[in-house]
């Protein structure tokens, strides 16, 4: 999933994935495989920019395509979401299942990791009895070299019945030869051996097959129909009506053949449950026959074992953790001042050059006012002061998910979360939620029950995303450390205590929804703890920073400009002597108060609903009550601006809070909105943390009144 | 000599040869998808810091359990022998 624009953007939840063919004699290509086996490297290395993201129609899950050519023959890759199996468990795998099953791709590239190649032959077996015109790609070829496993292709093309290609995808190696064998299976279907179960299930499936002899089954093979009938999954036989027009399980013959087959299965001792027994014990006695003699390790491969010794050690996890989390804010702090600053001064030059070319053109003043000082200040101020800190942040998080550590964070802090009955996965989508909350919802698929996606989806807010960055760092800097110090450590290291609050309340709000609305069992949970690897750098970084820079010239210029021109409006009309702005911060001024804030405050957060990061401008403009937006590199000005507009450290601090604790920007819902499909979450997600925010802070001013 | 036990009691560095699952439904399905079948080896590899969930090393993929989900599967302690396939990865 990641932080990509994809999954941050409006565009998140598009729906709908047509597969096109550019040309009639292009190739439909499925792509297959377990998770974590570098499928989405193979895609991008062969797609590279030619791809377009989006959701499967109808559910929310991430589906892209892409195209490529290879001398002449075009390819169009379908990304199918990673699944153990096609007996589907969760949406994931129902949409594998349903594109493979019913969409009739051309052909399909099953990607394997050479590193656990047996446990990946499942998939592939399954895949084989839907349909012959299968590849698979041997993947990761140069991590099993060095883990000293030796695969003898070969033999498992020989023994599978369909070839078999070695790619290193990282190096794109390999990869032209995929495409060959995949226009090699389109032109001459193979015919591969057939995967055996026990007699009795054999049995079984024979009588099956006969009753379907009469029935039309499309293109799908007799054999595998009779194994899912036995199978009896309920979202599957949805699918089969819907592809074949009728209801199989209502087929009077089929219905008799089929009862007959269990009753059969019955009395030789074989249940429902024993029946699936069967199959999975069928499939991997395949896979490990199929492996015997083709897959060799020499030695036994310890490194990862020994980091995670490390990582996750009971004395030296948490605090590895805490180090690891302050250093990739010190690196997007420290990182983003240099580049900020640039950037600021650029903004001065051009500002200063449309100041004059207005001039010259003769328009009258108000015209200069309202674009520069309004609109245009505002856009500089999000764009100087927010995309460095993304561009640098983002990446980083990426290199972290690819090195293979965040599932790590998942199998670390579960325990935590369970007792919140909630899962441990919550963390991943919290991790995402720092870069931007609308991805840590859209992230929050990874969360396998639906109870507990909503937990974490109603709960991502109280992460700070980036955009909350600035204004947390700006106001921790200016009155929470002694006036003079910065350093971007201790910076860093007051955005981690926030950041530790957020998870805190995180924790407790989870808990509460638990033992209220969202009441239920904690699910089943694994995870899979993915071998380390070593990140590819380059490619992540460039794409990386590409997007973010994208998405926050997008953001800032239709976000923050419009925003800047609303409080310019706010600032300078005038209604009855005073301007409009005067007159709104003065009514909500005194439930302000009660929170510890201002009015101006309340409103610039109000204001500051589309886009977090216009927060701060918003409320530095309105105090300036000319509604410009003064030179902000002068930290000691800013506080002085604030110290003289009634701020204290009491009042510092509520903005630390209530920038914690408030409601999701518009992006976030309307991404809320899209994923949950109802009106009433989404309130809720708008309501909850509002709510919250506001009985902290009231509580901590009367706390301070109290005792101070 | 065989002694069996659950899941759940492996400590980090111990193999066990799976006996049997014990859990129901959706979730006997899936440690059946990720490789814990009868027969397979399984190694105890890494504990949580909190405690729980315990990292097992099945078929050559790290697959992390609660414990509770670890003690419905029962598996077999004895003399490693040498055949394993699946385990020295």
């Amino acid at each position: 999933m990641g932080l990509t624009v994809a999954s941050t953007g409006k565009g998140a939840v598009d729906t709908g994935l047509k597969v096109q063919r550019r040309h009639p004699g292009d190739l439909v290509v499925a792509l297959a495989g377990n998770p974590n086996v570098g499928k989405s490297t193979v895609f991008n290395a062969l797609t590279g920019l030619k791809q377009h993201t989006g959701n499967w129609a109808g559910k929310t899950v991430a589906s892209a395509q892409g195209e490529c050519r290879l001398r002449g023959q075009g390819y169009v890759l379908v990304d199918i979401p990673g699944c153990y199996s096609l007996a589907a468990r969760s949406a994931e795998e129902a949409v594998a299942r349903d594109f493979i099953c019913f969409a009739h791709p051309d052909a399909v590239a099953v990607v394997c990791d050479a590193t656990c190649l047996q446990r990946n032959l499942p998939l592939v077996l399954q895949i084989l009895e839907v349909t012959p015109r299968v590849v698979v790609c041997v993947n990761l070829l140069d991590e099993a070299q060095r883990k000293g496993i030796q695969i003898d292709l070969l033999l498992l093309q020989a023994r599978l019945g369909v070839p078999v290609v070695g790619t290193r995808a990282r190096s794109g190696k390999g990869l032209q030869e995929m495409l060959q064998a995949l226009l090699q299976v389109k032109q001459d279907t193979p015919l591969p051996p057939v995967t055996g179960y026990s007699p009795a299930l054999e049995q079984a499936v024979k009588q099956i097959e006969q009753a379907l002899q009469y029935q039309s089954l499309g293109d799908l093979p007799p054999r595998w129909v009779a194994l899912r009938l036995l199978e009896d999954d309920s979202s599957l036989r949805q699918s089969l009506k819907e592809y074949l027009g009728r209801d199989l399980w209502e087929q009077p013959a089929v219905v008799t053949a089929r009862q007959k087959a269990l009753q059969q299965l019955q009395s030789q001792g074989v249940s429902q449950q024993g029946l699936q027994d069967d199959i999975a014990a069928g499939l991997l006695c395949r896979a490990q026959q199929i492996c015997k003699g083709a897959v060799h390790q020499q030695r036994e491969h310890n490194t990862d074992r020994r980091i995670d010794r490390v990582l996750l050690g009971k004395w030296t996890g948490f605090p590895l953790m805490f180090l690891l989390l302050l250093g990739l804010l010190w690196l997007t702090v420290t990182g983003a001042n240099y580049p900020s600053a640039v950037l600021s001064s650029w903004f001065g030059a051009i500002e200063q050059w449309l100041a004059g070319v207005l001039d010259a053109a003769g328009l009258p003043d108000w015209l200069w006012q309202i674009t520069v000082q309004g609109m245009l200040r505002v856009l500089f101020w999000v764009v100087a002061v927010m995309l460095p800190p993304m561009a640098i942040f983002f990446p980083l998080f990426t290199l972290l998910e690819d090195l293979g550590y965040l599932p790590r964070i998942a199998f670390a802090v579960d325990r935590v979360f369970h007792k919140c009955a909630a899962c441990g996965k919550q963390c991943l989508t919290m991790c995402m939620g720092l870069g931007c909350n609308a991805a840590g919802v859209v992230g929050a698929r990874i969360i396998d029950s639906p109870r507990e996606r909503l937990i974490a989806v109603l709960t991502n807010v109280f992460v700070p995303c980036n955009g909350r960055f600035p204004t947390l760092i700006t106001v921790f800097t200016l009155f929470l450390l002694p006036v003079g110090a910065g350093g971007s450590l201790l910076s860093a290291l007051g955005l981690s205590c926030v950041i530790l609050l957020g998870v805190g309340v995180t924790l407790l709000v989870s808990k509460l929804l638990s033992a209220t609305l969202l009441r239920g069992v904690p699910s089943a949970f694994t995870i899979e703890l993915p071998p380390y690897r070593r990140p590819q750098v380059g490619r992540v970084l460039v794409r990386s920073v590409f997007d973010r820079t994208l998405h926050v010239l997008g953001r800032a210029v239709t976000v923050a400009a419009p925003a800047g021109l609303v409080i310019w409006l706010l600032a300078n009309v005038t209604v009855s002597g005073q301007s409009l702005l005067a007159h709104i911060s003065a009514f909500l001024d005194p439930f302000a108060r009660i929170m510890g804030l201002d009015g101006v405050l309340l409103l610039a957060f109000i204001l500051g609903f589309p886009a977090n990061e216009i927060v701060l401008p918003i409320a530095i403009m309105a105090y300036t009550a000319g509604g410009t937006l003064i030179e902000m590199d002068n930290l000691l000005l800013l506080r002085e601006l604030l110290v003289q507009n009634g701020w204290t450290w009491v009042t510092a601090v509520n903005v630390l809070l209530f920038s914690l604790m408030h409601w999701p920007c518009s992006t976030t819902l309307l991404t809320v909105k899209k994923e949950t499909g109802s009106l009433r979450w989404t309130a809720l997600a708008f309501l909850l943390p509002t709510a919250v925010g506001v009985i902290v802070c009231t509580a901590f001013t009367a706390a301070v009144k109290i005792f101070a | 000599m065989w002694k069996e036990l659950p899941l759940s009691d492996l400590r980090p560095g111990q193999v066990g040869q799976i006996a049997a699952l014990h859990t129901k439904g959706a979730m006997r399905r899936r440690l059946q998808d990720l490789g814990f079948l009868p027969g397979q080896w399984v190694k105890a590899l890494q504990v949580s810091p909190l405690g729980e969930p315990t990292a097992y090393l099945v078929q050559g993929t790290m697959i992390a359990l609660r414990k509770a989900d670890a003690a419905q599967i029962t598996v077999r302690r004895g003399e490693q022998n040498g055949t394993n396939s699946g385990i020295h990865r």
